[in-house]
């Protein structure tokens, strides 16, 4: 955990609003998949938490998505800029010793990348089940097969791949028995912690710090006990946490 | 250059307190920097038994600053003596324990449990926190009240305490005053303004709790003039907090009349805020002539 300025080495549009902002960096080399950097915005008082997408080789990459006036501002930054990175922060997905199933929904697919790469690299079978919108929503789809991974890619408007959500990726793919990593929207979430048992969810939330010292990000247990979503998270055991 | 600053029960090296609530229990930024470069810590506030806070969202960012609302959330004093305090023990700073409640008695009880917590140099009384439904800033926003919260205090205080004022008032230097009169040793000025963000799109406010308390850089000029307002009234020394986020920011504050600082949510904009401040702080006091903080303390108000 540290911070660094960061060049960046690319900062292109991938998708409708999405963009893939590549940085030199020694957080690169410190990262786990499923963890995440706090990006500050020249002019925005707040950092942006967001996922790893990618790193390796002192270079990491960043897939976001235009929410606002500040990821606005972030897509319109040039190669050669440097910009200021906190992390590694959170915890990030388990490695576990068998083959997985990942899940992931609009702007929740890029972790799952860098997560999906370092299984592959283990030898472990990778089967991805990609949900998005519409069919400009969709990344990242040739990555996950360049991979070797089974991908899965359901588009909720039917004028691409499986016509429906991610539960209808899910439907198609079976390998329920495995274990499921996901990341996506709070439904998304849901669904995929209502029919699986065994699996992890990585969550989103508005942050102030990012380590854990704000409170300011938390969510519930069963019995009430609060976790911090920046630093007892963002994955969570399926069941731990009430979504 | 001399740093130092002496104040009742808090001999500070140097004037940089992280603020309240933006540093835990220092555990987080412990992973960062060593808390012994800190001329103090304040840490997150206390109250008798555990506290939930409010539902999320909690956080909610605005032009120059944010706007929060965790609602006092920790884990009641006992577990914070037990668990938490111990872990300061291995630094050589300053400790502040704010302390909250939703009634005097609360406030009373959290006090004479942290009398026994060795590792608390000074109290900061936490009457002025905005995102809590009763206490807290219901005992800051009138005079009297604030006064007789105070005087129970410091009865019960076995430590000096420093009360921390609302900025959510007509007058504050009127309720600094009557706080002064009650005994207190210091004052903490200013806590966070109360505001509100709402959400375009659903048409509603963006934080759960409805409002939340507005601090960052946006609060500064508010900040140095409610601690001038009240250093030009009150003989009791004055920690000034409100937007800090340079060595220049904090030598207006000094300026002003405060004696010492706490940074707040600029440690979230850049977690080693506080030892950058510090280390730029002999530079800067040098520029504008002066030999050392003390040097610097309330030279508006000449």
């Amino acid at each position: 955990m540290k911070t660094d300025n960061a060049v960046i080495s690319e900062n292109i549009c991938i998708a409708a609003d999405v963009f893939r902002m590549k940085l030199k960096t020694s957080i690169a080399d410190e990262i786990k998949c499923g963890q995440f950097v706090n990006v500050s915005v020249p002019g925005y008082f707040l950092r942006r938490p967001i996922s790893c997408a990618e790193a390796s080789d002192g270079e990491m990459t960043l897939i976001y998505k235009i929410v606002g006036a500040g990821t606005k501002q972030m897509s319109l930054m040039k190669e050669g800029e440097t910009v200021s990175l906190f992390g590694p922060l959170g915890n990030g997905f388990p490695m576990l010793d068998e083959d997985i199933l990942l899940a992931g929904g609009g702007i929740g697919v890029p972790p799952l990348l860098y997560t999906a790469r370092l299984y592959r690299e283990k030898g472990r079978e990778v089967t991805v089940v990609l949900g998005f919108n519409r069919k400009e929503d969709v990344i990242l789809e040739d990555e996950f097969e360049a991979l070797g991974c089974q991908v899965y890619t359901a588009v909720m408007d039917g004028t691409y791949g499986i016509s429906g959500t991610v539960s209808d990726g899910l439907d198609a793919c079976g390998c329920s028995d495995r274990t499921i990593l996901a990341c996506g929207p709070l439904p998304m979430l849901k669904a995929v912690s209502e029919r699986f048992d065994k699996g992890y969810v990585s969550l989103e939330a508005r942050m102030a710090c990012g380590m854990g010292a704000c409170m300011g990000c938390v969510v519930k247990d069963h019995d009430g006990s609060s976790y911090r979503v920046c630093s007892d998270g963002p994955v969570f055991e399926i069941g731990k946490v009430v979504l | 250059m001399d740093l130092r600053v002496k104040l009742p029960g808090l001999d500070l090296k140097n004037p940089v307190i992280p603020a309240s609530g933006c540093a835990g229990y220092g555990r987080e930024l412990a992973e960062l920097y060593d808390l012994s470069l800190l001329g103090g810590i304040a840490v997150k506030s206390a109250t008798a038994e555990e506290r939930f806070g409010n539902p999320v969202p909690r956080i909610a960012e605005t032009p120059a600053g944010m706007l929060n609302a965790i609602g006092l959330q920790n884990h009641g004093v006992d577990y914070i003596i037990e668990k938490e305090m111990p872990f300061l023990e291995q630094f050589d700073t300053c400790v502040l324990a704010n302390v909250a409640g939703a009634s005097e008695e609360e406030y009373i009880e959290v006090i004479r449990k942290m009398n026994t917590c060795n590792r608390v140099d000074a109290y900061e009384l936490n009457i002025s926190c905005p995102n809590v439904k009763h206490g807290g800033i219901g005992l800051g926003t009138d005079p009297a009240l604030a006064a007789n919260i105070t005087r129970m205090a410091k009865e019960a205080a076995d430590k000096p305490v420093y009360v921390k004022l609302s900025p959510n008032v007509t007058n504050i230097a009127e309720i600094a005053l009557a706080v002064e009169e009650a005994g207190a040793d210091g004052l903490v000025l200013i806590n966070t303004l109360l505001g509100m963000r709402i959400d375009l799109k659903t048409g509603k406010p963006l934080l759960a709790n409805l409002t939340g308390g507005l601090s960052g850089p946006a609060i500064k000029p508010v900040a140095v003039r409610m601690v001038y307002q009240c250093a030009k009234e009150v003989h009791i020394p004055i920690i000034g907090v409100g937007g800090i986020s340079s060595a220049e920011d904090v030598l207006e504050f000094l300026n002003a009349g405060a004696s010492a600082v706490e940074v707040g949510a600029a440690n979230f904009a850049d977690p080693y805020i506080c030892p950058k401040i510090i280390e730029e702080l002999p530079d800067v006091l040098k520029r504008y002539g002066y030999a050392s903080v003390k040097e610097a303390v309330g030279r508006s108000l000449i």
